[in-house]
């Protein structure tokens, strides 16, 4: 058989690709359900971080189911809307128009008290950031805050991971005179503007933290009315 | 099983024939994964994985494979071989998996691979062809274990996560060098082990 002619060659592709077609879809079948168990268990470990509960793999879904007592969505205006929290796609939903979100919101009892978990996503210098914040049951005081990232530079935007920054949001609030502020995030020795809180960004990491203040600025907005309702209760 | 020749098909790339430090091929990953040192050690294990398993199989079809297409039947091979690693990192070792990310996918493009295919697995039995590319996927884990210890002991301070250096050293004032971290000093030091290698071995050098 001519090994080097072009039928041979055609038909000798054909077969591998659908030989190593079919093993990538038996791998790929096969590991789902222990992949999509590791996502949703380093889901549940960043959002328990969040509330400075830091979860080992192995009972990682004990504390989460222990810790956090409830979970909803809500709209724009606070109202709860049918669905699962946890399966929000937080990234999908920074894409629609702030009236049409689903908004997740998880609920935890720590400390004695409820906090709110909220999810934010946003864009840092080379790829999304994202995290969370815990607000305690005041409707304002930020609790706890974690934040992650896909790609930012190490020892600069990507310290923003780090507890050393995150920590800084611990007691800010979020709300000041009634009015939504958010949290800035300054070159040390800056002064906000509006008055709002702040902490100190990252050196050599001024984008990613300028990513960080806009993700929160423009992910929290959306839960002015939530929070309020908190507020008057 | 282990003839001369082929204990020096396994040996010979771990000093005299390294990849990175003689042939300096499978540079940028080198580079990219070396900041901590678990990830450099499962990025090493996984080059080893496929580069003895692509040799392999490249070897067990290389009286059929059509000449014309020859590249293109290895990059088969081994992305193949490079999505199930990563796959099952990503469903048995999660953490290290986000850390090496888009590293993993990119062995595909490192050269070390392609060259021990073309250069050895295209005309050589299975066994030998094993042999070869365990050989050379150490000689690179081997680098990478040595420049992820000394970036990371000197630029974190630790080693695989575990605090190495007393709190009494930077109670007295010593800092971690957060130039370490950063990708150019990989690259100093891995000139820094060839200069001591060459140095060693003086039939390597180079005569003008």
């Amino acid at each position: 058989m001519n090994k080097q002619g072009n039928t041979y060659t055609l038909f000798y592709m054909a077969l591998l690709i659908l030989v190593v077609g079919v093993i990538l879809a038996w791998v790929s079948l096969t590991l789902k359900p222990a992949q999509n168990d590791n996502i949703s268990i380093d889901k549940m470990q960043q959002i328990l971080k969040s509330v400075h509960v830091t979860a080992e793999k192995e009972n990682t879904i004990d504390m989460y189911n222990q810790y956090i007592t409830d979970s909803y969505i809500i709209d724009i205006n606070g109202e709860k809307k049918e669905g699962k929290a946890f399966d929000v796609n937080v990234a999908a939903e920074i894409k629609k128009a702030p009236e049409e979100r689903l908004l997740p919101v998880f609920e935890c009892q720590i400390d004695n008290s409820k906090k709110y978990i909220l999810p934010i996503y946003g864009a840092g210098l080379w790829g999304p950031i994202w995290g969370y914040v815990s607000i305690a049951d005041d409707g304002k005081t930020v609790y706890g805050a974690y934040f992650s990232h896909q790609g930012e530079t190490p020892g600069l935007g990507a310290e923003i991971a780090t507890d050393h920054f995150s920590k800084q949001f611990d007691g800010k609030e979020l709300i000041k005179d009634g009015e939504f502020k958010s949290i800035s995030v300054l070159k040390q020795g800056q002064k906000p503007t509006n008055g709002e809180d702040y902490v100190d960004a990252i050196s050599g990491g001024t984008i990613t933290s300028k990513g960080v203040q806009s993700m929160l600025s423009s992910c929290l907005s959306c839960y002015q009315n939530f929070l309020s309702k908190i507020q008057e209760n | 099983m282990l003839s001369k020749k082929n204990k020096s098909v396994l040996f010979n790339p771990l000093s005299k024939n390294n990849p990175i430090i003689v042939q300096v091929l499978g540079i940028c990953s080198a580079l990219a994964v070396t900041a901590k040192l678990e990830p450099a050690i499962v990025m090493g294990i996984s080059v080893i994985a496929v580069t003895a398993f692509s040799n392999v199989i490249i070897s067990l079809i290389r009286n059929t494979i059509p000449t014309s297409v020859r590249i293109i039947v290895q990059l088969v091979v081994v992305a193949s071989l490079v999505i199930i690693v990563d796959q099952i990192l990503k469903a048995y070792n999660y953490e290290v998996s986000k850390q090496l990310s888009v590293f993993i996918g990119l062995i595909i493009t490192n050269c070390i691979l392609m060259g021990r295919l073309e250069a050895f697995a295209l005309a050589n039995k299975p066994w030998p062809s094993f042999l070869d590319g365990v050989g050379n996927g150490l000689g690179y884990a081997i680098i990478l274990v040595i420049v992820a210890t000394i970036r990371e002991l000197l630029g974190s301070g630790t080693l695989l996560g575990y605090q190495i250096i007393p709190n009494s050293f930077y109670e007295m004032g010593y800092q971690n060098n957060g130039l370490m971290i950063l990708p150019p000093m990989a690259l100093i030091t891995v000139a820094c082990i060839i200069w001591v290698h060459r140095s060693k071995n003086k039939d390597l050098q180079e005569k003008n």
